[in-house]
């Protein structure tokens, strides 16, 4: 039996989103303060030990917010990459692995929507869904993210589909869905997983962007990008405001991304 | 029912056809109409040179190619396939143990134990040590790779194995090894194959009787004996030349 070396790489990554991730998780069922709460504290506290993350100028505690913010930010993330690798891997796994006319159409659909800013692309979306709600900034990041995963897939399963062990399922009389999931899933995870994790910080990002742009979270709901939007009118007077949620959506996003590049790097090793 | 064929080849004309939506199609005919029978408990084999047609008429015989004229007439039930990189016809996600319980899981009427059971009487009749189910492919070496493919291909109880190239990949003392298995196994378990080879070597140690090819016709075909002691084509006195 080989053994397995340590990936630095991904045991870093998988430290630091995991803090971040369990602090968030944290934050769905107690944060220090209520995060709308005004005066909370002293308006304007620079951080301290009461409050992590100093005050707004309503006195509102900014760690709290960012707690629930950020919990916010997690649940769209997650939900828009599960979104796109379910379609994506549905119409990758389906057009690489039969290929044909169908396969071709779809690509280059793929290929036009790919075309635009994925941002742009969802912003359009968003405003024939409605803006607004959390539901439809996942449906239209979800909708936008499809097709890059579908390209992913579909060329490892076009690249797996006449390997030898697919053949020899086939004459074993394995049917299609089996020889899909079974067979050739398992394989594609190296190149899967990392574009999983890369997905989830270009939704994390884009889902800031689009909050930040006004188009996105609306209160009272918020999220990370949405209060930095609120906290670049105050950078003045509280600049701590901005600086935290800001290294907050950054620590998120290099942990992931950290667990991403060891993902890729162990996927090198192994095939 | 023919018992005393496996398989027979009725005037088979097979090629390929390439092209799109965008672009006129071509054909390319590999095999021109082939006629010959495999006979129970036999080991036939196929040379030529690359490029004769050998791989697609496997792939004919196994209906991935579709043939454009002819007949292909099984007399078993699925024929299996031996390919020659041992590595990549197992799948390299799962221990041997899964590879190998994979088919009877397909094949769906054995239950757990059965399947294990079964599993571990082929990998010893394939003379691999038990612990070897744990293993993934690539923690094995080419001929123990090779034996794997071999029970995996068998563990539905084929009666007709088709065999290209299995032993092109490995060095010579495991060939030796892996062409005694085969016969072996055929005495034990009642097969017949069809045995591809470009090695006319190992074709002379190991088939009953030969079929020589020559861009996809087969241009003579014989007993072992007949075929490398008196060759009447000029093909294979090239071929037997070349060997030498």
């Amino acid at each position: 039996m080989k053994k397995k070396k340590i990936n630095g790489f991904l045991l870093t990554g998988l430290l630091i989103a995991g803090f971040v991730v369990g602090c968030i998780v944290l934050g769905f069922f107690w944060t220090p303060y209520p995060p709308d709460a005004m005066e909370a504290g002293a308006p304007h506290t620079a951080p301290c030990f009461a409050h992590l993350m100093g005050t707004d100028k309503f006195g509102r505690d900014i760690f709290s917010r960012v707690l629930r913010g950020a919990g916010t930010t997690l649940t769209i993330g997650v939900s828009t990459v599960a979104l796109g690798t379910v379609g994506g891997l549905l119409i990758g796994s389906l057009t690489g692995y039969f290929g044909g006319t169908v396969d071709a159409f779809l690509m280059r659909v793929g290929d036009v929507l790919t075309a635009f800013p994925s941002v742009l692309l969802a912003m359009v979306i968003l405003s024939v869904l409605g803006p607004g709600s959390k539901y439809n900034v996942v449906l239209a990041l979800g909708l936008v993210f499809i097709p890059t995963f579908a390209r992913v897939t579909r060329t490892a399963f076009a690249g797996l589909r006449d390997v030898n062990y697919v053949k020899s399922a086939r004459l074993m009389g394995a049917s299609s869905p089996r020889i899909l999931v079974r067979h050739i899933l398992p394989n594609i995870m190296p190149v899967l997983l990392p574009a999983i994790t890369i997905g989830f910080n270009n939704a994390v990002l884009s889902e800031a962007s689009m909050s930040y742009l006004g188009i996105g979270i609306t209160p009272p709901e918020a999220s990370l990008g949405y209060m930095l939007s609120e906290a670049q009118g105050m950078f003045a007077r509280d600049p701590w405001y901005a600086l935290c949620t800001g290294f907050t959506l950054v620590l998120l996003v290099f942990g992931v991304g950290l667990i991403g590049e060891g993902l890729q790097r162990r996927g090198r090793e192994v095939f | 029912m023919n018992k005393e064929l496996v398989l027979s080849l009725d005037h088979v004309t097979s090629g390929y056809r390439t092209g799109g939506i965008f672009k006129r199609g071509t054909y390319q005919e590999v095999l021109h109409d082939l006629s010959f029978d495999v006979r129970h408990g036999e080991i036939l084999g196929l040379v030529g040179e690359s490029g004769s047609g050998k791989s697609t008429l496997a792939r004919t015989i196994l209906g991935m190619v579709t043939p454009d004229a002819g007949e292909v007439i099984h007399y078993t039930k699925r024929p299996q396939m031996i390919f020659q990189d041992p590595y990549s016809s197992l799948n390299p996600a799962y221990n041997v143990e899964w590879i190998l319980q994979e088919p009877l899981r397909i094949y769906g009427k054995y239950d757990a134990a059965e399947r294990k059971r079964r599993c571990q009487e082929m990998v010893e009749r394939v003379g691999l040590p038990l612990e070897c189910l744990e293993a993934r492919p690539n923690e094995l070496s080419g001929g123990q790779c090779q034996r794997v493919s071999i029970a995996q291909a068998l563990i539905q109880r084929p009666r007709f194995l088709i065999a290209d190239e299995p032993v092109s990949a490995l060095d010579v003392t495991i060939q030796a090894q892996i062409l005694d298995l085969l016969r072996q196994l055929r005495d034990e378990l009642d097969l017949s194959y069809l045995f591809i080879s470009h090695d006319l070597n190992v074709v002379y140690q190991l088939c009953d009787r030969v079929l020589v090819m020559k861009k996809g016709c087969i241009v003579e075909q014989g007993t072992v004996d007949e075929i490398f002691d008196h060759p009447k084509e000029d093909y294979t006195k090239q071929l037997l030349a070349a060997a030498e």
